[in-house]
């Protein structure tokens, strides 16, 4: 049919670019004229994808329960229950778990098998939450990885891998920054990065928005 | 099957690249290809266990050449061709040959919206749950050639009951076509030096989310 060009995971997108677009439109095509799909779906799931479903509903998600103690208890104790009760996003699909950083004990995402990623949340993974690097390292060796993120524990602090191997899904609840008391849900919001949800990062610092 | 998607512990592969300000999809095609094999998914063409294991079933030389959204541009097409929905011939020409089977149903506008939440793979159980929380199991030392969600890091090891999540699909028997098979579902937690060796980071625990029939006493 085609042939199979060597690829990069990281750089080489564009040696791929002609033929898969050429190979994708061909399917598309076909599955279109059989009736099996409306191209037209296609355009507006993209488009969810794009624009609406991303990490900003995940830092909703945690400013509420940083803000919020009742939030965090219930979405510590059953986190789909939790989001869809509190009506913060609206939609999400059964089995979230959140679990929480502590000053003793960081917690970290990922799905050594495939690419398993909370998209309700936190909207579809990045290049390297599915890379061969992270999949491979993560589970015996976090602490490498995050310095990968330049991230730094302290040598005392338990690390705690979750491997996404079914159909449960986890965002990770990073701890409140210091200096924050008497901020606004909207506000904190904007401490929380994509990453800080999946256990690569940090929240954000209060002096760096400001 | 012990392939390459299975890469928990694996060396070799180098650092981590994050991508400042990474867009959602890298070219147009990319967002097509995901729409396409989420459609296909959502009108019942195959299980969500059926593709990860078409995913897994692509040659390694493959699987480690391809990109993320180049590998799901091969799974649809052997998807599609293995179950008859299309062929080899029509996707190499671009355009429907022929009638065929007429299909069971359309993905439209209608449909984006419920595809944009996760399904719900909880089911009845049809038994009790076999251990309970704070019991400690070993993990079977299993290979089949079929699909499965047990990485191999974590086969023939003692770890403990953390959480019980519920009875959920099996993926081992989904996958092949085979049923749900609703089994319990657990979260076991190992310490790091249980998976890798006393020289492991004391500090590390790894878990899995492992189905009852990959579990047994200690």
């Amino acid at each position: 049919m085609t042939h199979d060009h060597d690829y990069d995971d990281h750089h080489g997108h564009g040696s791929e670019l002609s033929e898969m677009q050429l190979r994708v439109r061909a399917i598309e095509t076909v599955l279109a004229e059989k009736g099996y799909v409306d191209p037209a779906a296609l355009d507006e799931m993209i488009e969810a994808y794009e624009t609406r479903i991303g990490p900003h509903i995940g830092a909703r998600v945690v400013a509420k329960a940083w803000a919020d103690p009742a939030f965090k208890r219930a979405l510590i104790a059953d986190a789909s229950a939790a989001v869809r009760a509190f009506g913060v996003v609206d939609r999400v699909g059964d089995h979230l778990i959140a679990v929480e950083n502590t000053p003793k004990l960081h917690n970290m995402i990922v799905c050594t098998l495939c690419s398993c990623y909370p998209w309700d949340v936190l909207g579809l993974p990045p290049v390297w939450y599915k890379s061969s690097p992270y999949r491979s390292r993560a589970v015996n060796d976090p602490r490498g990885v995050l310095a990968d993120f330049g991230v730094t524990l302290p040598p005392e602090s338990e690390i705690r891998v979750w491997d996404s191997t079914a159909e449960t899904r986890f965002i990770v609840l990073p701890m409140r920054p210091e200096g924050t008391e008497g901020w606004s849900e909207e506000k904190l919001a904007t401490l929380v990065t994509r990453d800080c949800m999946i256990g690569t990062g940090l929240p954000k610092n209060p002096q760096d928005i400001s | 099957m012990d392939g390459i998607h299975d890469m928990g512990g694996m060396h070799g592969f180098g650092k981590v690249e994050p991508e400042a300000n990474e867009p959602v999809f890298h070219a147009a095609w990319e967002g097509r290809c995901l729409a396409l094999n989420r459609a296909m998914g959502a009108i019942g063409a195959w299980t969500i266990d059926a593709g990860r294991a078409g995913i897994e079933e692509l040659p390694p030389q493959l699987y480690l050449a391809r990109s993320y959204y180049g590998k799901w541009a091969l799974r649809l097409e052997n998807m599609v061709i293995a179950r008859g929905l299309a062929g080899a011939d029509e996707i190499a020409a671009g355009h429907a040959q022929r009638g065929g089977e007429p299909p069971r149903r359309t993905f439209g506008v209608a449909d984006v919206s419920p595809s944009l939440t996760r399904g719900s793979y909880g089911r009845a159980a049809p038994a009790p749950a076999h251990f309970q929380v704070g019991e400690g199991v070993r993990t079977k030392n299993i290979h089949p050639a079929t699909h499965t969600r047990l990485p191999r890091y974590a086969r023939g090891r003692i770890g403990v009951i953390e959480a019980v999540r519920g009875c959920h699909v099996f993926p081992d028997t989904s996958a092949i076509g085979a049923g749900e098979d609703p089994q319990w579902l657990y979260t076991v937690v190992f310490d790091g030096r249980e998976l890798w060796g006393d020289n492991t980071d004391p500090t590390l625990k790894v878990s899995i989310e492992a189905f009852e029939p990959y579990l047994e006493p200690t």
